[in-house]
């Protein structure tokens, strides 16, 4: 048995099989099992180790497998990543029953989550940006919503995405020629803007996020989270590699600068807009944008080990967040003809527990204590502020924003008549996995020590950056 | 003969991108999408085998046949909301840019060669400004595999790994499927509710 063809092969063919299948919810339960199952199986049996299975029979699973002339490996260090995709996928999958769309998250989720962890595994790891295009094109496949034409954000999420692969790729084959060192600085220069501009487009860094707003006002919330909460972890892992692979990235000190500068402009960005916006939907696309832009900042902290730590940290907390926030708007969405608001002033009333998951959720992204998000936003807070004043500033604005999207939403779902009787209106289906969202938002916060086993293995990653 | 034959098609690429802009009829437009496919078969040739470059044809054309029989099935008229004389007078700044560009390229590049870097450089400006100037399903399309075909050329003398070639009709075909996806919805009568 091989790594790849377990956590890439399988899923990909079940997710081809699942389309099949005649129930949505059989196809949700089936895709939710098989997905929770891959994650504990990278928790229990590392690649590479034999294991002695109960003292029946030795097993072992082989990191690497050749195709067509090239490695596909996933490695012992990548078990983390496989531990936490796959049970955020498995979370999602479940998810789904709850708000529709089941069958399509289910098989399309996971075709996607596979050729996503197949960009982490082919070697030369540059290929990842054709991989993460082929999941980009399933996505557009789950994001498109029948009977309704495709909206500018979904063209836009299309060409975005679609851009960044020749800019990264042709970089990447500029570069095949500068493995060592920036011998030609001329290439190298060449290299630096297509790259730049390559993961502008992937990433949506500002100015380049306004399909985020667009995509998450256009389409069923419940698709644009989980999008949200794999693509861009992806993005990053990829530009993590190539921080990793060429010296003369990693050891650039203005590089760093840059992208601390562009990570905080783009959360501030998306902090600013949040704050002043009347459309619940596009505040999560805005949210996501503030989060982008952390994680890049985080990428750029002096210490790199703890900017990879916090990067991963990240991980849980923020598919939590949007998982539960993504659920309680698919809620309200059925029952408000949009997410303006007007059009969800006093659902508090009959929504109560969609309510508490919006505001719950969004206050967590905005790093609000006790919740999932806080540890980790504090630990790069206290990071950006040892730089100095502004870049702290810059990250206080942007979370401020959030808080005060959140207290607008809240006033919002709360502004009902005086004599309104209050109602549970949600299924009881999506009241317990809303529920469940919440308290897990405050037991991650309250426990953050559960993520330090994960995070053991982090250095062999990305084994030159955390030298 | 072969250097002519080159520049023949760089021609070619620099009408059909063009025309591409231009073109209301989508019958019309998946024509000379096929056109510029053809076009670009000589100058893959430069510096990849005949089957790689064998293979890029087929899959442009593949990806044309996709959006054609959706059309076909679905409409006899793509909006088009902008002017032509306005589309053709930015198609021509465009173009002379990359007249600039190519030579510029040339020297960046000794081994791409004029005709590619001009033909190459014209898919990729011609593309994105179709990209700036639509959000239509049928016209993104378009624009993206214009530029697609743009980089991959480009790439040509840089790579050329059959993993890679693969993988790049991979994505051309799954652009074309997207993008007919995108067009069924576009056309399609929204689903009556059931009270």
């Amino acid at each position: 048995m091989s790594a790849p063809l377990i956590w890439i092969g399988l899923p990909f063919a079940l997710g081809i099989l699942l389309l099949l299948v005649p129930r949505d919810h059989w196809a949700a339960w089936l895709g939710g099992i098989f997905a929770a199952f891959l994650s504990l199986l990278a928790l229990l049996a590392p690649t590479d180790t034999a294991l002695n299975v109960f003292g029946l029979f030795s097993l072992r699973i082989e990191s690497t497998v050749s195709l067509l002339g090239r490695q596909v490996s996933l490695t012992p260090a990548a078990q983390l990543v496989l531990v936490l995709v796959y049970g955020i996928g498995a979370f999602w999958i479940f998810g789904g029953l709850a708000v529709g769309n089941a069958r399509r998250l289910a098989a399309l989720g996971l075709m996607s989550i596979a050729l996503l962890t197949a960009s982490l595994a082919i070697r030369p790891f540059l290929y990842a940006a054709i991989l993460i295009q082929g999941a980009v094109l399933l996505a557009v496949f789950m994001l498109a919503e029948a009977g309704k034409p495709a909206g500018r954000g979904l063209i836009r999420f299309l060409v975005y995405h679609t851009l960044s692969l020749p800019f990264i790729l042709f970089a990447g084959f500029l570069l095949s020629g500068v493995e060592v060192g920036p011998r030609d600085l001329g290439i190298v220069l060449q290299a630096a803007i297509l790259l730049g501009l390559g993961f502008a487009f992937l990433l949506a860094i500002f100015p380049l996020s306004t399909w985020l707003p667009m995509l998450a006002e256009e389409s069923s919330p419940y698709m644009v989270g989980f999008i949200l909460s794999t693509f861009p972890t992806f993005a990053l892992l990829f530009g993590l590699n190539f921080i990793d692979r060429y010296a003369w990235i990693r050891e650039s000190e203005a590089f760093f600068q840059v992208l601390q500068a562009v990570g905080l402009l783009t959360a501030l960005s998306g902090g600013l807009w949040a704050a002043f916006e009347r459309h619940a939907g596009r505040i999560f696309g805005y949210a996501a944008v503030v989060e982008i832009g952390l994680s890049l900042a985080a990428v750029s902290l002096p210490d790199r080990m703890l900017g990879l730590e916090i990067v991963f940290f990240m991980i849980v907390p923020r598919a939590l967040a949007y998982g539960t926030w993504a659920m309680s708007l698919a809620v309200l969405r059925n029952a408000a003809p949009d997410l303006r608001y007007q059009s969800l002033q006093g659902l508090a009333r009959h929504y109560p527990v969609a309510t508490l998951g919006v505001f719950i959720s969004l206050f967590s992204l905005g790093g609000a204590p006790l919740l999932a998000v806080f540890p980790v936003r504090q630990a790069l807070w206290e990071g950006l502020s040892a730089q100095g004043f502004l870049p702290a500033l810059w990250m206080g604005l942007a979370s401020l924003g959030l808080w005060i999207a959140s207290l607008r939403c809240l006033a919002v779902l709360t502004m009902s008549p005086e004599n309104t009787e209050w109602e549970l209106r949600e299924t009881p289906y999506q009241r317990v996995m809303i529920a469940v969202g919440v308290a897990a938002m405050f037991v991650v916060g309250l426990l953050p020590q559960w993520a330090a086993p994960l995070l053991e293995n982090l250095a062999g990653l990305f084994s030159q950056i955390s030298r | 003969m072969i250097e002519l034959l080159h520049w023949l098609a760089a021609i070619l690429v620099l009408f059909t991108s063009i025309v591409l802009l231009l073109s209301r009829d989508w019958r019309w437009s998946l024509v000379v999408l096929a056109l510029q496919y053809l076009a670009i078969f000589p100058l893959f040739l430069i510096h990849w085998p005949l089957t790689m470059s064998a293979a890029k044809l087929v899959t442009g054309w593949m990806a044309a046949a996709i959006l054609g029989i959706t059309l076909n099935r679905q409409a006899d008229v793509v909006p088009v909301r902008s002017n032509r004389i306005f589309k053709l007078v930015l198609a021509l700044v465009v173009a002379g840019t990359v007249f600039q560009g190519a030579s510029v390229l040339g020297e960046w590049m000794p081994t791409a060669g004029l005709p590619l870097a001009l033909a190459a450089l014209m898919l990729i400006g011609q593309g994105l400004l179709q990209l700036g100037m639509t959000v239509e399903p049928f016209r993104a399309t378009l624009g993206l595999l214009t530029t697609l075909a743009g980089f991959e050329l480009l790439s040509s003398p840089l790579d050329n790994s059959v993993l890679v070639a693969a993988l790049m009709a991979a994505v051309t075909l799954g652009l074309a499927l997207a993008g007919s996806y995108l067009l069924t919805l576009q056309f399609e009568p929204a689903p009556e509710v059931v009270e």
